[in-house]
């Protein structure tokens, strides 16, 4: 709980679009390395604690990325830093080319390694090696999920954000996709803080969990520790 | 057997190739078609009621205006694609520009092409300061008040150049050979070099804007803009930068618009209102956010402004206007994606 070692230290967090106040100071860590979840059901400010981290609504208290403070910065430069965004609702460019999304998930790098990257990421994902010069608008749900993390990870990202990756896809899509962030995570050492409200999945994957509710944390602790927990389950877990 | 199998699976992927031709081809191929229809229709009109060679001749002039009005709309649509903001202020950017061309070529005495590309950088850079200063402390999608100032700059841009240059039409030299004689005759049709260096200078620049927006770098950081504004924001892409690119490329390719009708149409401080109109129409029957379909209707509308005033004997050049504010809203309340256009569909 250093806050010498985290990659990311939130502390006393409060975000708020205009008037309306939605995270009311949370408190969080992520280590490098970690794949960390946040569960919380609709309303509860999940969505919005990543938006506070890119700094894409007003945000008050500590966010710390390796050291430096991102409030008040333009969420170009929290990108620049390193932090990727894969959005709620993909988050895909429809017009551009699958090909060409993955170019500009590497946009703000300028080493000479984007190409091999670019197959790399092809062999992970082979659905959209075939597809890639189709538009990312024609893929389907799970495909272009996919196509919205291989677009993060292009960028080569230090830690990624992953905003309900579930939502919307079928549940053996859902398995599928889960289970490539966990070898991604564990090959890669990608460090990942992922909201869901699907539990079950997101604790296969997950080291450490929050519970994130009417924009407090409730509860903390780590993915085994939740899952057994009473409350959590009935929340949930549905049992 | 085997060969059994393989016809049924060759049947089965012609059936489904067939099928999406359908799906996404078949709208677009009955407005062509109809397009075409019509246009075959006109044209027997056309030819019988005054001669195969004066309908050539008058479909050869109507493509000059046609190819700047292709230019003109590429220009609108470079901004609504990216903005989703119909740039009022373009037909005047324009104009300004070509004035700027006219006291580099005609009070300076610099040579024709030297000084409409002086003009188009001039323009580029004014278009990016305008931009900077502007447009940017705007919401982008605020779209209301974006356009409102687009609107107050073309009014502003207008009142300037009367003030510097006055309201007498002044005469505008061409870049290309464009003396009495300077033509050929092909079957008794008159084609002039000027035509063809004009149709040459558009379809050029086209090939040119779309190789920079298709091969490089800040091509793509454009059209990412234009595809996703947030997610743009979240690869790190400078929305402002991108932007104020797409404004200096558009009006860069206005004023190079300006400088090939300004001959016709003599050079006065309102002579670009014209030609945004029939640019707008233009732009609206390609559909608003195609490229291609911006140049395409380009020379569409043209050709209906020159066949309208030619053989449609009460309406003459005042009324052919009046025929392209008719195209604007007629495709807007039965096609408003037009010939080219996205219906944008994403899936959820």
């Amino acid at each position: 709980m250093s806050g010498s070692t985290a990659l990311l230290e939130v502390a006393g967090l409060h975000a708020s679009y205009g008037q309306a106040e939605v995270l009311h100071g949370i408190d969080f860590h992520v280590e490098p390395g970690e794949v960390v979840v946040i569960l919380g059901a609709n309303g509860a400010g999940k969505t919005t604690t990543l938006r506070a981290i890119c700094q894409m609504c007003t945000t008050r208290g500590s966010i710390g990325f390796d050291g430096h403070q991102l409030g008040g910065r333009a969420t170009t430069e929290v990108v620049r830093r390193g932090i990727a965004h894969v959005p709620q609702g993909r988050g895909t460019f429809p017009d551009l080319t699958v090909e060409e999304n993955l170019e500009v998930g590497a946009y703000v790098r300028k080493d000479k390694e984007v190409a091999s990257d670019l197959s790399r990421w092809f062999e992970v994902f082979p659905r959209l090696a075939e597809r890639r010069h189709l538009s990312a608008g024609s893929l389907s749900g799970g495909e272009q999920q996919m196509l919205a993390v291989a677009r993060a990870l292009m960028g080569r990202p230090r830690l990624l954000l992953l905003d309900e990756p579930s939502l919307g896809l079928a549940p053996i899509i859902v398995q599928d996709l889960f289970r490539r962030l966990d070898a991604i995570n564990a090959e890669q050492g990608v460090t990942m803080l992922v909201v869901e409200q699907n539990a079950s999945v997101a604790f296969e994957v997950a080291d450490r969990a929050y519970v994130l509710e009417a924009g407090r944390i409730a509860l903390s602790g780590t993915a085994d520790e939740l899952r057994h927990d009473d409350a959590v389950r009935r929340a949930y877990l549905g049992y | 057997m085997a060969t059994a199998l393989d016809t049924e699976g060759i049947n089965d992927q012609l059936r489904s190739g067939l099928a999406s031709i359908e799906r996404f081809g078949s709208r677009r191929a009955r407005n062509l078609g109809l397009l075409a229809l019509f246009l075959v229709l006109f044209s027997i009109y056309a030819v019988y009621d005054g001669g195969l060679r004066l309908y050539a001749q008058r479909l050869v002039d109507a493509m000059d205006n046609g190819f700047v009005y292709s230019a003109m709309a590429l220009a609108l649509v470079l901004i609504y694609k990216a903005t989703g903001v119909i740039n009022f202020a373009q037909g005047n950017m324009a104009m300004f520009g070509t004035f700027i061309a006219y006291v580099i070529i005609v009070e300076q005495g610099l040579p024709v092409a030297i000084g409409i590309l002086v003009a188009m950088a001039i323009s580029a850079l004014a278009a990016a300061v305008i931009e900077r200063l502007f447009i940017r402390p705007f919401d982008p999608s605020n779209h209301l008040a974006l356009t409102i100032v687009t609107l107050s700059w073309f009014l502003i841009l207008a009142a300037l150049a009367g003030v510097i240059w006055a309201y007498d039409p002044k005469a505008f030299p061409t870049p290309f050979p464009g003396g009495k004689n300077d033509f050929f005759d092909l079957g008794g049709v008159r084609i002039r070099y000027e035509s063809i260096g004009i149709w040459l200078t558009v379809l050029v620049v086209v090939a040119l804007v779309t190789l920079l927006l298709k091969r490089t770098k800040i091509g793509l950081a454009f059209r990412s803009v234009s595809s996703n504004l947030e997610s743009s924001r979240l690869v790190g892409i400078h929305i402002g930068r991108t932007l104020q690119f797409g404004w200096a490329l558009a009006a860069a390719v206005g004023t190079l618009a300006g400088c090939l009708i300004a001959r016709v149409t003599y050079l006065d401080p309102n002579f670009m209102g014209r030609v945004l109109v029939y640019s707008f129409a233009a732009a609206t029957l390609g559909g608003l956010d195609s490229l291609g379909g911006a140049v395409i209707g380009g020379v569409l509308i043209g050709m209906a402004e020159t066949m309208l005033s030619g053989y449609v004997g009460f309406i003459g050049s005042e009324l052919a206007l009046a025929g392209a504010l008719v195209v604007i809203v007629v495709i807007l309340l039965v096609k408003p994606s037009g010939l080219f256009g996205s219906t944008r569909v994403e899936r959820v």
